[in-house]
């Protein structure tokens, strides 16, 4: 579904991604793991077309993708949650939703999009009339994801999807991934939280300093020694 | 922000009818003429709140003001093109100008104090190379408008009343597309993308062109409030019509009136126009100068304390207490 080849990517003149090739089949959950600046965030930059890549080529259903702009990514099916849900803070909850099918594609579904999106989620419905700003850092995250699924992605994305948010929160939040797995949707996850991410990949990525540095499904990676002893560590 | 949108219908054709009968009244020119000014200006000032009203300030459109009034002038002085012709040609290059430098601006995510200044450079550009071409455009000194006596083919007239009703329709025209924006999916877009950008394109809102499209309404509008002013006055001149003071007097007019409202730049135009022509009609040759301070202090005075401009604020205040009022009723069967 998702194939990204040889990609790299520079901030001015300074070099952030080498030669990263991932790949996301359909229906898989893939995770990439690593520590702080080692480009996950920028990783997801590039796929979701904020920032364009200096070399390599991104494929999305056998279609070649890099270089397009996010609106064009968004109408494509890829939709990334970003970090820290950036959500549009003086509009409604409702608003938000409404603002998350922006694309004609998902435009036409909206009213569908929205009934499936209030019986996942009965909180957001009971709060549509609340201002996002008001909502506790669990319910923002998940009005974020909420945004996210309006736009009819095949592929989402999370950037970071447990940043800042109490353990607790945290542990609802992956169940609510584990769920939205179970839909069929297709994730890329980024995440500080190995232990926790791992747990719902298929396949996991190790990230460092701008490189993916170990891959494989999830037992593989489980057992690296390495990624045992630094990430996990048992 | 709908609701406020509507005045009471009978206010609004009171005021339709007073706006009509008001030249033919036999009051004094002058203030024919003041009230010609507000309205050029008022639409320029609503023009410019297309944009102003998410976050995006524009401190050259009194670039945009001098570029359609100055090429449609030239166009008539040295080739005698009418007016009603050369404006479009000057309306075009606005629309070009604006493109490109939303364009180039939003592309690279300039926002906020960046756009702000980068607009300013380009204001400040415009009048220079207008002074630095003296041969042609006469410089600092101003260029004059060939007199023809009233021409309606030139788009001149001795009579106060045409003019008048241009600048009136111009008001109505530009008030009507703020409200055709107000309405529209592009509010909501920008609206998003003035409460974060990233987020906005991350939803699949196309950030560049929603921005610049708004950026190039709003000049163009501006442009035709230049036409209007330039065969009005007959003369226009650089530094009054497009360097900082200039651009800068929308942005005044704007804050002061509200700018997230229908209204409020129009109240705006008549508040710093009004003020203007008074300061300067009373005190005008016994405080030179002093006119402008006393006319800084009072913008400062409501940016801090009125934010949301006087026209805003009583709309807000108007709206809470009635919302007050309604709790009370309710509480109390």
């Amino acid at each position: 579904m998702l194939k990204i080849e040889g990609m790299g990517a520079n901030y001015g003149a300074f070099k952030v991604l080498h030669d990263i090739s991932l790949d996301v089949a359909d229906g898989e959950t893939v995770v990439t793991v690593g520590p702080n600046g080692a480009g996950k965030t920028t990783l997801l930059r590039v796929i979701s077309g904020l920032l364009k890549p200096t070399s390599g080529a991104i494929y999305f259903d056998n279609q070649r993708v890099d270089g397009k702009e996010p609106y064009e990514i968004v109408d494509i099916g890829i939709s990334v949650v970003p970090e820290g849900g950036r959500l549009f803070p003086r509009l409604t909850v409702y608003d938000n939703l409404k603002a998350g099918s922006y694309t004609k594609r998902s435009r036409r579904e909206f009213k569908q999009s929205l009934d499936e999106i209030f019986s996942s989620f009965p909180i957001l419905k009971a709060r549509q009339s609340q201002i996002a700003g008001s909502l506790s850092g669990g319910e923002r995250q998940m009005l974020a994801i909420a945004r996210t699924l309006m736009s009819r992605p095949k592929l989402v994305m999370f950037d970071e999807v447990s940043s800042g948010l109490a353990p607790k929160v945290v542990t609802n939040l992956f169940e609510l991934v584990k769920r939205i797995k179970s839909q069929g949707y297709s994730i890329l996850m980024v995440e500080q939280n190995v232990r926790k991410a791992i747990e719902l990949a298929d396949h996991a990525y190790l990230m460092g300093s701008g490189r993916l540095q170990f891959h494989g499904n999830k037992e593989d990676f489980i057992q690296s020694p390495h990624i045992k002893k630094a990430y996990l560590g048992i | 922000m709908k609701r406020l949108a509507n005045l009471p219908t009978g206010i609004l054709l009171f005021i339709l009818l007073f706006v009509i009968i008001f030249p033919f009244a036999g009051l004094p020119l002058y203030f024919t003429h003041t009230i010609i000014l507000i309205f050029i200006w008022g639409a320029v000032t609503t023009a410019w709140s297309y944009m102003g009203r998410f976050w995006m300030i524009s401190l050259c459109h009194g670039a945009w003001v001098g570029i359609a009034a100055y090429i449609t002038v030239l166009l008539f002085n040295f080739y005698h093109l009418s007016p009603w012709v050369g404006m479009w040609l000057g309306l075009l290059a606005v629309a070009i100008a604006a493109g490109v430098i939303g364009y180039a601006c939003f592309r690279f995510g300039l926002v906020g104090h960046y756009f702000a200044v980068t607009t300013l450079v380009v204001t400040e550009l415009v009048a220079l190379v207008i002074i630095a071409f003296r041969d042609i455009t006469e410089g600092r000194l101003g260029i004059t408008v060939k007199p023809l006596g009233t021409a309606p083919l030139y788009f001149q007239f001795e009579s106060k009343v045409p003019f008048y009703f241009m600048a009136l329709g111009l008001l109505l025209l530009s008030l009507y597309i703020w409200r055709k924006i107000d309405q529209s999916k592009m509010q909501k877009a920008l609206t998003a993308i003035e409460e974060d950008e990233v987020a906005a394109a991350s939803i699949g809102i196309n950030v560049v062109r929603n921005k610049t499209t708004v950026a190039v309404v709003s000049a163009v509008i501006a442009g035709m409030g230049g036409v209007v002013y330039a065969q009005y006055i007959m003369y226009l001149n650089p530094v009054t019509t497009i360097a900082i003071g200039a651009s800068l007097a929308y942005v005044f007019m704007a804050i002061v009136g509200g700018m997230f409202t229908l209204w409020g730049p129009l109240i705006g135009a008549i508040i710093i126009t009004g003020l203007q022509e008074y300061i300067r009609i009373t005190f005008g040759t016994v405080l030179m100068g002093w006119a402008w301070v006393g006319y800084g202090f009072i913008i400062v005075v409501m940016i801090i304390f009125l934010p949301k401009g006087l026209y805003g604020t009583l709309i807000e205040t108007l709206h809470k207490r009635r919302m007050q009022k309604a709790a009370r009723e309710s509480a109390t069967p």
